[in-house]
């Protein structure tokens, strides 16, 4: 229990928080982890604010509950700082991941106090040189693997590749975008100092 | 060497049932197990599997067309949750009556209404008293294990009753989780062929199913659903038996965590009893001697063991994820106080219902489940036993 990491992810319905979710989930267990991967289901709809959860561990989970104090919060729309707690519970030793191009003073405001280490990233930039879309949950993922450390950033890329070939086996054509994505977005991550 | 995967609690019943590859699976999608006859029907679409998938319009007639296909003599499966499970609740009842081993999955959700999709276990309590053996599934894992049981127990020639296999909608349903997964061969080889002794398609024997039964016999074929029943209890303990010898994987009537030495007791079902096991290990921390007692089959309910199983503890709560309504506690907790009165244990025991609707249910409140039973182990008698956990109260 005590090596485990939790993270809770803000997005809104159609932006793909929960699939980032389980590809982190997936990617972590290719590493010999333990994961969980679920989202919170509310009334599902494109827009609508979604949460979704990771836990990932060296050892057998058994909890079956939400995530109230998360280590990591990673945030895939910026509108969501208004409107929700998006640092509820988070703790001080962990960082939350914002998907914006706002500043450090904006972000403080919004944060609340928040004590931890935050970082951002531009990922509509990194989706739209990369993919030519607004897609944010490839650059999100490379984000918070950047920033949790979970796993080596290597063994990610590499495991990426076997899942988006597997994800993507009837369009192929997506699968070079989505890896540029990520290997943009892991340089584009920045602290907020 | 078994598969180390991560799949779903419905992806994990999915592949239980492509690995069984019944004869017959007939189902109607309802949230939350639609992506179990979803997922299924691309392995027919693939040639997977060798079953005939009957897409029909209602649960009402998934349950007809499952009762049909056994009758007949085919191996037949299905899959719903909350309100499916309603409509089919007519054929319910003539699926055990008929003595048809089907096997469903039943991924629990609330029974309408008001209308919520989420997780409660309104829809399997609503069912309980229906001749269904029924076992609860804590994860993934234990929904797809307790699934390759499942023919084995309910074929039984001294059983021969349908089963449905619990588990959490959504907690466990849409959850991704680690799960170690046998082989193809070893789980044809396990579940095994189905002969059925007597069915309509025997030109040797020709047999009517289903017929009028009066005065004169249906007392004593309702004796025997419940001697079948009674039967099931050694039945399902010799396949799990044979299941551990595979997969090294052990399964009782119901789980004793830390229960042996223990105090203090929570009984649950389904996914909350993990979520239990952390709060036991917290406090068995702090030297407070707390336990659990998780039931698997709950029909046949395993009310002697499950008495001597409590009889040492000092006080007990019983979680119950749907209200009876009655204003005398829920299902599960009914049951667990008959067992200890039969057998002369007296334990204070009280009620607790929660996870109402969704209602998520936290390490803290669990906590404070136990904590209510340090105070109440200090009592002869409680003075409060209906309660409830999680409940707002503005």
């Amino acid at each position: 229990m005590n090596n485990m990491v939790e993270i809770r992810w803000h997005g809104r319905g159609g932006q793909g928080a929960k699939t980032a979710s389980l590809l982190l989930a997936d990617a972590a267990f290719n590493t010999g982890k333990y994961i969980q991967g679920f989202p919170e289901y509310g009334p599902e709809r494109m827009g609508a604010p979604i949460t979704a959860y990771n836990r990932i561990s060296d050892t057998p989970i058994r909890i079956h509950s939400n995530i109230y104090e998360p280590d990591y919060v990673v945030v895939v729309d910026d509108t969501l700082l208004e409107s929700v707690d998006v640092t509820a519970g988070l703790k001080e030793e962990g960082a939350i991941v914002i998907n914006t191009t706002k500043d450090g003073e904006e972000l403080k405001t919004l944060l609340k106090g928040y004590k931890g280490k935050v970082y951002t990233i531009d990922a509509r930039k990194v989706s739209i040189e990369t993919l030519g879309k607004y897609f944010p949950n490839t650059p999100m993922l490379a984000a918070i693997i950047k920033v949790s450390k979970i796993m080596n950033e290597e063994d990610f890329i590499k495991d990426m590749e076997g899942s988006f070939k597997h994800k993507f086996a009837k369009k192929p054509e997506v699968i070079d975008g989505n890896m540029k994505a990520l290997k943009m977005a892991l340089n584009e991550v920045k602290e907020v100092k | 060497m078994s598969i180390r995967e991560r799949l779903s609690g419905n992806e994990a019943a999915a592949t239980a049932m492509k690995q069984i590859n019944p004869d017959v699976v007939a189902a109607f999608p309802i949230t939350p197990s639609t992506e179990i006859p979803q997922y299924f029907s691309t392995f027919v679409d693939n040639g997977m599997v060798d079953t005939e998938f009957v897409a029909v319009e209602s649960e009402h007639s998934a349950m007809s067309a499952c009762i049909g296909a056994e009758a007949a003599g085919a191996r037949a499966m299905t899959a719903t949750s909350a309100n499916g499970l309603s409509l089919m609740w007519e054929m319910i009842y003539i699926a055990s009556g008929m003595r048809l081993p089907i096997v469903m999955s039943l991924v629990n959700r609330a029974v309408s209404g008001p209308l919520n999709i989420h997780n409660d276990h309104s829809d399997a309590m609503g069912v309980r008293d229906a001749g269904w053996i029924m076992l609860f599934s804590e994860t993934n894992q234990e929904a797809y294990d307790n699934l390759l049981m499942a023919h084995r127990i309910a074929e039984n020639e001294n059983v021969l009753l349908p089963l449905m296999v619990c588990q959490d909608g959504f907690i466990t349903s849409h959850s991704i989780e680690n799960i170690e997964l046998l082989e193809d061969e070893k789980v044809k080889e396990f579940v095994g062929k189905y002969i059925p002794k007597h069915y309509l398609l025997n030109e040797k024997e020709p047999v009517a199913m289903g017929p009028m039964d009066l005065q004169s016999f249906l007392f004593e074929h309702k004796y025997q659903q419940a001697e079948a029943m009674r039967n099931a209890k050694q039945v399902i303990l010799d396949v799990a038996k044979d299941f551990e010898k595979l997969t090294g994987r052990k399964y009782g009537l119901f789980e004793e965590y830390r229960l042996d030495d223990a105090e203090i007791a929570i009984v649950c079902m389904n996914s909350t009893a993990g979520t239990t096991k952390d709060v036991v290990d917290i406090l068995r921390e702090k030297g407070i001697k707390a336990g659990l007692l998780k039931v698997r089959v709950f029909r046949p309910f395993p009310a002697e063991e499950i008495a001597k199983a409590l009889s040492h503890v000092k006080a007990v709560a019983v979680l119950d994820k749907a209200d009876s309504l009655n204003g005398a506690g829920g299902a599960l907790f009914t049951d667990i106080t008959s067992a200890m009165q039969v057998n002369g244990v007296q334990v204070p025991t009280s009620s607790y219902i929660y996870g109402i609707g969704g209602r998520d249910t936290t390490t803290k409140e669990i906590e404070s489940v136990f904590n209510d039973l340090m105070e109440d182990s200090k009592k002869e008698k409680i003075e409060n036993p209906y309660r409830y956990l999680g409940l707002r109260k503005e």
